[in-house]
């Protein structure tokens, strides 16, 4: 049973100005283990894809199960839930709680899980080292780079072991070494089993990907296996 | 998110806008602190009042000749008194309930000692006036029944004339001359302290009463047996207001007043001007407390306003927490305890100025400060409540909040 599985996912909004199909019958089965690209052009509908994958938003119509778990019979709660275990979100704009150092902002989705101080301590930690910033466990937001801060947000995503990594142009704020960094980190999850979906526009980004599927008009236009480019080790530990 | 840590994490925010916070709080700080702080002199002040006017003793009554109209009493006016030694036995004998019966002169007299002089008031008393005032001798002794049947020349003085003719020596067995009588000092009174009108109480001496009434004060009381006024002291509260009724129908006939003449004495309920006084005290109590509601009114309606701009700033925050997990009743408690956090410290600030402001005021007037656990607790409480009322709509608001909208805004 796949990971991930759309059938007929439709998301419409209506506005003032008239409907908006942002999403059109999207049938996609997305495995353990991938690790897929969604390319597009802008407007295409791939965040509005992530979203609804990510259950922070709810179908117009039409199915999708996360793991076996029909999500649209889900009530706010049942949603939270499923962010909170099963989800780890890496935003374009990193959004971290610029008064908390990364450690705590990386124990934020803990807290909700309901694991003890103690114990979020030491996951927190260990979640750092994965991400190589033992070093920068008590540095605000402010005091980090850019690629630094991504890396927190990324031990965040991952830190309640998560089966699936959602990450909306996760490199679009940052320059092409530091992206190539934070790609290798997302290859080497890959690697160790987590699901990785990562919207870019970027087709260099996208050929770091194992599958790629591109989005135009809320459809999905293509949905094709490719050899990744793969980010030499080293560089990704650095 | 346990309790705990949901405080911790509401310090953490309130702490990143210190100056905001407090600025926040300041209503309900100074609301608090003016209640305590008036609640605390209030009741010292109606403590000191109430001890004062009880200090004459207790379940007591007064008898004034002449009448008294609308409130204006016309004592001592020089006329010749229309009360007698003769009334007051009666009524110690005929009146149920009379513990005891005082009746007295009072004049103002200077006191001679040596090169010592000092103006002082004097009264003449008999046996029950040390028990119906509940006063007693500190040294020496009080007068005996024959002392005070043939009206020695004997005087027990007030503290405070003790000290000024005497100083540091015992007056016991000196003599003092009153009007040119010499006096022996048989005792001297325990101190009593200031009366609620500012007078030293102590600021007194006194003698038998027929020493009073001939060698001293003899004057206005020209009539054989007159006296000034009676004090009448009951056993129980509950005997003063059916024994005024007798004493009022006692005195009648004795004065021969008969059918709608007027009265030519008056009795007044001594307990109940304290009542009074303390009744109109509370009244007091009550206007503080309104005083405290819209206070804190306003106090909570800053803290609402200060919430409702906080969920907008931190709207991003919001949706980040909700898109790693949070329920929407975790973000609900959050801002609630945070709402709470913030007008319980403004509580518990404004409770600190409050007893602090009641000490400093106390101290000055020179009475104890009575700040009361019970008030600080209300306070506290309360403040505690405005902080979940107001923060209730700020914080629906942000856990109502969706989270794709909430991460998107900037
Ligand atoms: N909250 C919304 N209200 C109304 N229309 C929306 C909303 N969100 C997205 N849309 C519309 O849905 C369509 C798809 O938007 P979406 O954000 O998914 O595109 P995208 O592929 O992520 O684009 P980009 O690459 O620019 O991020 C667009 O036409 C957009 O205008
Ligand atoms: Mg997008």
């Amino acid at each position: 049973m796949a990971l991930i599985e759309t059938r007929g996912l439709r998301r419409v909004y209506n506005l003032d100005a008239g409907r908006v199909v942002a999403l059109d019958h999207v049938d996609l089965d997305v495995e353990n283990g991938d690790f897929l690209a969604v390319m597009g052009p802008s407007g295409s509908g791939k965040s509005t894809f992530m979203n609804l994958v990510g259950c922070l938003d709810r179908p117009t119509s039409g199915h999708y199960s996360l793991g076996g778990t029909t999500v649209e019979r889900l009530d706010a709660n049942g949603l939270a839930h499923l962010r909170n275990r099963e989800i780890g979100f890496v935003f374009q704009q990193f959004n971290l709680l610029p008064r908390l150092d990364a450690l705590a902002n990386v124990e934020l989705p803990m807290i909700y899980a309901g694991i003890d101080r103690k114990h979020r301590r030491e996951r927190a930690i260990h979640a750092l080292e994965r991400v190589g910033l033992t070093d920068r466990a008590r540095h605000r937001p402010m005091q980090l780079s850019g690629g630094q801060q991504q890396r927190v947000a990324i031990a965040r995503a991952l830190v309640n072991n998560p089966s699936l990594l959602l990450a909306d142009e996760p490199t679009g704020a940052l320059d092409s070494k530091t992206a190539e960094e934070i790609l290798g980190l997302f290859q080497e999850l890959n690697r160790e089993g987590t699901t990785v979906v990562l919207v870019t526009h970027d087709a260099d980004v996208g050929r770091h990907a194992g599958r790629l599927v591109r989005f135009k008009d809320g459809r999905v236009t293509e949905d094709s296996r490719q050899t990744p480019v793969l980010v030499p080790l080293a560089e990704a530990a650095e | 998110m346990r309790f705990i840590e949901a405080i911790r994490s509401a310090l953490g925010a309130i702490m990143t806008n210190t100056l905001r916070s407090l600025l926040t709080m300041l209503g309900i700080v100074i609301g608090v602190a003016a209640v305590i702080a008036m609640v605390a002199i209030g009741a010292g002040a109606r403590n000191l009042v109430d001890s004062q006017i009880r200090s004459l003793g207790a379940n007591l009554a007064i008898v004034t000749p002449g009448n008294v109209t609308q409130g204006g009493a016309r004592l001592g006016a020089g006329a010749a008194s229309s009360l007698t030694d003769d009334d007051a036995q009666a009524m110690r004998r005929e009146v149920d309930g009379v513990v005891a019966a005082a009746p007295f002169v009072q004049g103002l007299t200077q006191v001679v000692s040596g090169g010592s002089n000092w103006a002082t008031r004097i009264y003449g008393i008999d046996l029950d006036w040390f028990d119906a005032r509940e006063w007693d001798v500190a040294s020496g002794r009080g007068f005996d029944a024959e002392e005070i049947r043939r009206g020695d020349i004997v005087v027990i003085l007030g503290e405070t004339v003790a000290r000024n003719l005497f100083g540091e020596e015992d007056p016991i067995d000196r003599t003092v001359r009153v009007r040119n009588v010499p006096f022996r000092v048989i005792g001297v009174m325990a101190p009593k302290g200031q009366s609620a009108f500012g007078q030293d109480q102590d600021d007194v001496i006194f003698v038998p009463l027929d020493a009073g009434r001939r060698r001293v004060i003899g004057r206005n009381y020209a009539r054989d047996g007159s006296v000034g006024s009676i004090f009448v002291k009951f056993a129980n509260e509950e005997d003063i207001e059916p024994g005024i009724a007798l004493m009022t129908d006692l005195l009648r006939q004795r004065h021969r007043i008969t059918g709608d003449q007027e009265n030519d004495f008056s009795i007044r309920n001594l307990t109940e001007i304290a009542n009074t006084a303390t009744a109109s005290a509370n009244t007091l109590s009550l206007l503080l407390a309104a005083v405290a509601a819209v206070s804190l009114l306003v106090g909570g309606i800053g803290i609402m306003n200060i919430m409702l701009v906080s969920v907008t700033e931190r709207t991003r925050e919001i949706g980040l927490r909700l898109a790693v997990g949070a329920r929407p009743r975790d973000i609900l408690s959050q801002f609630l305890i945070e709402a709470t956090t913030l007008s319980t410290i403004g509580g518990m600030i404004g409770v600190g100025l409050g007893v602090g402001a009641a000490y400093f005021v106390a101290s000055l007037a020179g009475w104890p400060s009575l700040v009361s656990m019970n008030a600080v607790l209300v306070a506290v409480g309360f403040s505690a409540m405005v902080g979940i009322f107001f923060g209730f709509y700020p914080a629906q608001r942000a856990a109502r909040l969706d989270p794709i909208e909430a991460l998107r805004r900037d």
